[in-house]
């Protein structure tokens, strides 16, 4: 019986073709337009890694004071040098590396090469463990490395394609900034989007994969400058020179920590304060600096990796579709009431309500499916456009996939049955005796 | 014309009434709060940058050798005398940030040095006594930079000078009367710093949202930066000659010095460039809100062909009766009109309360502006025109019914 209010309802939309048109049309737009923004929001706040953001967590400690948050400041979402290097010394956790973003020249061997830019960081051996950085040669430096302060180096598989054409590259030396670095490891096609792990020192959380990965140890003692943000307060009058930066309460440093379980993260809770308490007992702070430790969904709200133009534009979308839904609440409501009599012949005929429901919404359903269909191509061409509207950065991430085009059929599916809801229940209240006095 | 038969008659059709009612108030809502985003992002987007853009282009250059200071004051010095030897070139200047660039350093500012809240916050430029020249500013008070005050600033060295030029914005900030010339501020240190120059408009570094408040707040100081990584060239090219100028400059500093990273794609920039990837998800915003407008008017609009076209089918005998009873054809015009004018009427009465609320709430979330009367007033004219322009057509449909009708069955 299904199958025939299908063709019967496929035959009842070919005969208002311009109501019908109209219908199709406001499900396919407005679901089009939901999707493209969805496609775009789903893209930016993504969990760049499933499976282990539960146990991974940024430290965060007040060493500013109450009084820079009068001035509006908020807890420093880095951390200074001094403070960072504490934490590792410690090491409370079963992976920690502290993170910061360095740029070097490449000066290729060959000399009719000019030499060009590279973007990387500057970690520590636990960095790719804890990450779960996949490796397509070698492996991540150990940990004797950093305390050797070793000049060693993880390279990405785009530089190693560059520089190597993609052969395994491992025991052999690259030229940064003067210096050479044996490389240890090339790491296989690697970017989790967001860059989570230093969108606070690094302001593209959307960029490419980082260039190369240098010990922190290496790159401190070459004194190689932040290629992030920095941020000093209260530090105008520090001593000049690396030492002076150094010892500065400047905050340029991002530190991650992995704790296994909620009993990890308690115990590495009360440590912070633990550190807190005694700075300020050894006289740093004449305050007590209140400490967070923020895991890594939290972090992306903290950081607001999504930018505020997507989430406005998805629910200003989500806006647009409940005037389209509403907007078909009203044609379908004219399309059925009009066949009332038709409706009336077949209730006095002896079909039920329920009969009469399943008639409409069987027709609801060929809405939705054109609707759907309709949605699908609208969303392709919205997809394709992204790019005029969000910034390039971001609208390539953005894309239609399988699970995307589910969710545009089900969505025109949802809203045109969430349409045919009202109008059906009165197409099912019509009073056949009235109809059929009238004619 | 009678209104009490019309609402009479829409009590019959409470649904379809109270559908169109909200259709037009929903819109309402969007469309006002959205032509407000559109405007507040084009009032950004044409934010006044206050130098030469049609002339003005930036090198981004990389050193491909670790310099001391020393010698990268000497390099920077023969690349100057490269691009300005170039004919196409007025004049050159180093800096190491540029109005609506990419990076950024501010600072707060406040008057005395032990004060706690700031005053406000500048950007803070560093240039030489070519900046004013080169970007083409207009100096409406005090005097340019002395070769002699400028001095050299490698990486981390801290230099404060005691002098600076200002935009007009920071100067009426913080001398609201007019008086800035000669004063002095401080931005962050013990050192006082006088007020030397005032320039009429000169951006800030950068475009976000947090700075909102303070736009077009800039501060330049006498410094010539000398980094181990690199320096940015702004260039001004001879009036219509920029795009000869980019093309010669890259292959003077190449030819002069090869141990160099100029970015083949994005080493060269001319402002026009820089100024459309500043403001690049501003205008995507403004596209996307003007293309939700116009979709849902449309949408909208339909709605009510739709619905008053289904209406009229329906009441055809009714419209023949009073045709027959001597009605004219503008009666029977005029009453659908006017029907669609107290559905509108209805809707926008909601959609105000709507429009409001929404504004509220993007204020709260997304720190949106409140919305201008003149915004809600504006759309309620264009929901209650389009509203009548849908009506139009199915109303002289209508008003064609002819009297004979009234004798036909339903």
């Amino acid at each position: 019986m299904l199958a025939y209010y299908l063709r019967l309802g496929l035959r009842s939309l070919r005969r208002n073709p311009i109501l019908t048109t109209l219908m199709v049309l406001a499900i396919g737009v407005g679901v089009a337009a939901s999707m493209t923004t969805y496609a775009v929001f789903r893209a930016v706040s993504a969990n760049p890694i499933p499976g282990k953001s539960g146990q991974l967590f940024v430290p965060r400690i007040d060493i500013w004071g109450p009084q820079a948050r009068t001035q509006g400041r908020r807890v420093p979402d880095m951390l200074s040098y001094t403070d960072a290097m504490a934490l590792m010394r410690a090491h409370r956790a079963v992976n920690q590396a502290a993170i910061y973003p360095v740029g070097f020249t490449v000066v290729p061997q060959d000399s009719s090469v000019n030499p060009f830019a590279v973007k990387g960081d500057a970690t520590y051996a636990e960095f790719f463990p804890m990450f779960d950085a996949p490796f397509a040669y070698g492996s991540g430096w150990d940990a004797s490395e950093d305390e050797a302060h070793a000049a060693v180096v993880v390279i990405s598989s785009r530089l190693n394609q560059q520089l190597f054409g993609g052969a395994d590259s491992v025991g052999r030396t690259i030229h940064l900034d003067d210096h050479d670095y044996r490389i240890v490891g090339v790491l296989a096609n690697w970017n989790p989007q967001p860059r989570f792990y230093d969108v606070n020192v690094y302001s593209r959380t959307f960029s490419g994969a980082p260039d190369f990965f240098v010990p922190f140890t290496h790159a401190v003692d070459l004194q190689t400058d932040t290629n992030g943000n920095s941020s000093c307060y209260g530090s105008a009058g520090r001593a000049p020179g690396w030492q002076g930066w150094l010892q500065s309460d400047c905050v340029w440093v991002s530190l991650w920590v992995q704790l296994p379980d909620t009993a990890a993260a308690r115990a590495y809770r009360s440590f912070l304060k633990g550190y807190a308490a005694e700075q300020k007992a050894a006289g740093r702070f004449d305050w007590l600096p209140e400490v967070q430790l923020v895991g890594l969904r939290q972090w992306m709200d903290v950081e607001e990796v999504v930018p505020p133009e997507t989430r406005m534009s998805l629910f200003l979308s989500i806006g647009f579709l409940l005037v389209c839904l509403i907007n078909t609440i009203g044609l379908l409501l004219a399309k059925f009431m009009r066949r009332s009599a038709e409706i009336g012949v077949r209730r006095a005929l002896g079909a039920s309500r329920t009969e009469i429901v399943r008639q409409f919404l069987a027709e609801s359903i060929m809405v939705g499916l054109a609707g759907g269909v309709a949605g699908l191509l609208f969303t392709g061409i919205g997809v394709l456009a992204i790019g005029l509207v969000f910034e390039p950065d971001i609208a390539r991430l953005a894309h239609m996939n399988l699970s995307l085009m589910l969710l545009t059929i089900l969505l025109s599916l949802a809203a045109s049955m969430t349409a045919a809801f009202y109008p059906t229940w009165r197409a099912a209240n019509v009073q056949p005796a009235w109809q059929l006095k009238s004619n | 014309m009678q209104i009490h038969p019309i609402l009479a008659a829409l009590r019959r059709h409470k649904a379809g009434t109270v559908l169109i009612a909200l259709q037009i108030a929903l819109t309402l809502a969007i469309v006002c709060n959205a032509l407000f985003i559109i405007d507040q992002r084009l009032a950004h987007i044409s934010e006044p940058s206050g130098v030469d853009e049609a002339n003005l282009f930036v090198i981004k250059n990389l050193w491909g050798e670790q310099y001391s200071t020393q010698q990268a004051v000497e390099r920077i010095e023969e690349d100057l005398n490269t691009l300005r030897q170039l004919p196409a070139v007025q004049d050159a200047t180093p800096v190491d940030g540029y109005p609506m660039g990419t990076t950024n350093e501010d600072n707060f500012i406040t008057m005395k040095p032990d004060q706690r809240a700031p005053t406000t916050d500048a950007s803070f430029y560093t240039g030489d006594d070519h900046f004013l020249r080169t970007f083409g500013l207009k100096l409406i008070a005090g005097r340019d930079f002395r070769p002699d005050e400028i001095e050299n600033k490698g990486l981390r060295d801290s230099i404060v000078p005691p002098v600076a030029i200002i935009s007009k914005t920071m100067a009426d900030k913080i001398y609201p009367n007019g008086d800035a010339l000669g004063k002095t501020f401080y931005a962050m240190t013990p050192t006082p710093i006088t007020i030397i120059g005032i320039v009429e408009t000169l951006h800030r570094m950068d475009v976000s949202t947090w700075s909102a408040p303070y736009t077009g707040e800039s501060m330049l100081t006498p410094v010539r930066m000398a980094m181990p990584i690199g320096i940015y060239y702004a260039v001004r090219a001879k009036p219509g000659q920029r795009d000869v100028a980019m093309g010669e400059a890259r292959k003077a500093l190449f030819a002069e010095n090869r141990m160099r990273i100029i970015d083949p794609k994005d080493g060269i920039l001319s402002f026009t460039e820089i100024r459309r990837r500043a403001f690049d998800s501003d205008r995507g915003m403004a596209i996307l809100m003007g293309i939700i407008c116009l979709v849902l008017l449309a949408i909208t609009a339909a709605g009510i062909v739709g619905l008053t076209s289904f209406w009229v089918g329906q009441r055809r005998r009714q419209i023949g009766v009073r045709r027959a009873l001597g009605a004219t054809h503008r009666d029977i015009l005029n009453y659908f009109m006017t029907e669609n004018l107290l559905i509108s009427l209805g809707g926008v009465l909601i959609g105000v309360l709507l429009t409001f609320g929404l504004n509220l709430w993007l204020v709260t979330r997304f720190t949106l502006n409140v919305l201008p009367l003149t915004y809600v007033l504006g759309g309620i004219v264009i929901l209650l025109l389009l509203g009548q322009g849908a009506v139009l057509a199915p109303a002289l449909r209508a008003s064609r019914v002819p009297p004979i009708e009234a004798t036909r069955p339903a």
